[in-house]
């Protein structure tokens, strides 16, 4: 049995959801390769020699794979899956882009998300906005899965170098084009792996008060700042800060809503946190249900006392 | 240009779903049931392409039972010219499903096809991808906004940490976020008008599919409850709770 994961990285280095789902492929168990496609990849296929549980890292090293575009990479991932039991990837944008399209190539069916290995045909995963979790068996010969990184914990470096191999490329599909990237860049964690998160909600009223309230406060707790749907949609906080059943999934150590009415879409993207503090001036107020300490205020108020006390 | 759009009848979002007492599955059997969210704006992005003279026809297609026809009429009454129920009483997985879209797919010749980005029952997100895989074309997943022009579709997309734009070349396939557009409230008019509108049924059988699932479903448990947590009765108590679980900056 030989599991493939697919590496995601940016310019600098592999990315945490990667480590993540490389813990989950070794929980399947035999060989791991990761495969790294990109251009001038060295840096990072070094990087990834070096993770614990890595056996053999394969590198696709081509100018038309300079952007993770899932028609080019998918033909790719396909000319090389027979070898393997399991195809992964992190469910992160990019994994969920991929892997679905690489099944269809291959014509099986997937599972996504997964959130527990069970064993390497039986995993978990979450249906209904996580208000239920499905176990799934699959008798599929090749198994692809995307598995959620915050069900598993990061792989730390090793003490020994895996060996690289560069491996054949297929070139440009010409079935799409990269045009234009805009990522933002902030001195703050990154909300998908920051310890602690704080997060607010529609009731901070503007994009300044947003920012007023919420920034102070998480650069004391060097926190990561999150946003419910109904605060993105109403323009006070970008859509990358979303954190719910159709932003990012969460799970840092202490997650901090406030202003949050705690609506199940919202919830089935951060319950997994270790510790939940609320503050929401509705007694009454879902949130409350999942947290480990609730206070009942007016967060205008609240929020610059705490900040100023910290 | 002819814009295929599929849809799925799902729960509604705002009912909470349980578990079957036996593990078999989630119980919605009284379950309210709806268009799937990301579907509808799928649905409203191809009736404004019509209208800004972009589209020349909106066709929406569903695999489900009879009574799936209520989201068809549903789509109808935002703008779609005509509707395709699949009708199959199976649960199809997302191969299937998307087998049965690319079969539709070959039927209409659609340049564009809209699906939503994901299924808020299975959460799955992967049928656009996997239809874009078996039509080999090029996919769009979590567009934010598509502009098309000169048999290409400029999309931005929702990536994490921030967004991303491709193009593409035409036929293709897109999946729509909740931040393509706001779907357009329906007034009653439009829904007598959608009653009018031609429906086709054609059962699955026809399309000769193989859509046996290799993925088994065991078990379908709600996840553990989480532990009573404890109310505060001021702020300081709050900011003890943090100096004890933070480490401040
Ligand atoms: C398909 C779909 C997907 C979705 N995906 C997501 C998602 O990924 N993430 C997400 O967050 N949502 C998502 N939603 C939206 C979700 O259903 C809720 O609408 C949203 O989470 C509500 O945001 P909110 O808590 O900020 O706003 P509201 O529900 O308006 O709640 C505001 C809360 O603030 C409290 N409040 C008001 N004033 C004060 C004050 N001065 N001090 C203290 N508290 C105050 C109120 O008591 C209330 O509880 C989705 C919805 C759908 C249909
Ligand atoms: C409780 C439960 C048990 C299940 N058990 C099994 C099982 O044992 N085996 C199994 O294989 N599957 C099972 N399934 C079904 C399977 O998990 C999903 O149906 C499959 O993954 C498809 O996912 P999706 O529709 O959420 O696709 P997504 O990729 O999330 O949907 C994206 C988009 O595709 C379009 N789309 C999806 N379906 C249709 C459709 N029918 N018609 C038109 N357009 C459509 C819509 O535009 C939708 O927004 C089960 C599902 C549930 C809820």
């Amino acid at each position: 049995m030989s599991v493939l994961l697919i590496a995601e990285f940016d310019q600098q280095s592999l990315k945490a959801a990667t480590r993540s789902a490389i813990t989950a492929a070794t929980q399947l168990g035999g060989d791991l390769d990761v495969l790294v496609i990109g251009h001038n990849v060295n840096a990072i296929a070094q990087q990834v020699a070096k993770v614990q549980g890595v056996t053999r890292v394969l590198v696709a090293d081509d100018a038309a794979y300079a952007k993770p575009l899932a028609e080019n990479f998918a033909p790719l991932v396909q000319g090389i899956a027979a070898r393997y039991s399991h195809i992964l990837a992190a469910a992160s944008s990019f994994g969920k882009n991929l892997v679905p399209r690489v099944a269809a190539l291959l014509d099986v069916d997937m599972v996504s998300e997964v959130t527990k290995i069970i064993d390497a045909s039986t995993y978990v995963r979450p249906l209904y906005a996580g208000n239920l979790n499905a176990t799934v068996q699959t008798s599929e010969v090749i198994k692809l899965l995307t598995v959620r990184p915050t069900g598993f914990t990061a792989a730390k470096d090793g003490e020994q170098a895996a060996p690289i191999e560069a491996i054949a490329t297929l070139g440009d599909q010409s079935l799409s084009r990269f045009v234009s990237e805009n990522i933002q860049v902030s001195e703050r964690p990154e909300l998908g792996t920051a310890s602690v998160i704080v997060t607010g909600g529609r009731s901070l009223g503007s994009a300044e008060k947003f920012e007023a309230l919420m920034s102070p406060l998480a650069n004391k707790l060097n926190a990561a700042i999150g946003a419910t749907r109904a605060a993105v949609d109403a323009g006070f906080a970008p859509n990358e800060w979303q954190v719910g059943q159709t932003g990012t999934v969460v799970a840092p150590d202490v997650y901090i809503a406030i202003g949050v009415s705690g609506a199940a879409q919202h919830i089935a993207g951060m319950k997994e946190s270790r510790l939940i503090i609320a503050i929401n001036q509705d007694p009454d107020a879902q949130i409350f249900q999942w947290s480990d300490y609730g206070l009942v205020a007016d967060l205008f108020d609240a929020v610059p006392k705490i900040s100023a006390a910290l | 240009m002819k814009v295929l759009v599929g849809i799925k009848r799902v729960v509604d979002h705002n009912v909470r779903v349980r578990a079957k007492a036996d593990g078999s599955g989630a119980d919605i059997a009284s379950a309210k049931m709806s268009i799937n969210p990301f579907d509808e704006h799928a649905v409203e992005e191809a009736v404004r392409l019509k209208e800004a003279g972009v589209a020349t026809e909106v066709v929406v297609v569903t695999a489900g039972a009879a009574n799936a026809q209520d989201v068809l009429r549903h789509a109808l009454a935002l703008g779609a010219d005509r509707a395709i129920l699949v009708e199959t009483t199976d649960h199809l997985n997302s191969l299937a499903s998307a087998k049965v879209l690319r079969e539709i797919a070959k039927r209409e010749a659609p340049q564009l096809i809209l699906i939503g980005k994901q299924a808020i029952d299975d959460d799955a997100a992967e049928v656009g991808q996997m239809l874009a895989a078996l039509l080999n074309v090029g996919q769009a997943t979590f567009a934010s906004t598509i502009k098309i022009a000169n048999g290409k579709a400029e999309v931005t997309r929702e990536i994490d940490g921030g967004q991303e734009t491709v193009e593409l070349t035409l036929p293709a396939v897109i999946t729509a976020d909740l931040r393509l557009n706001d779907p357009r409230y329906i007034k009653l008019p439009n829904m007598m008008m959608a009653k009018k509108k031609p429906l086709e049924t054609i059962a699955i059988a026809d399309l000769q599919l193989n859509t046996v699932s290799k993925v088994a479903t065991i078990n379908v448990a709600e996840p553990p409850a989480r532990a009573v947590g404890k109310m505060l009765n001021s702020v300081e108590e709050l900011i003890e709770v943090l100096q004890a679980q933070v480490k401040v900056n």
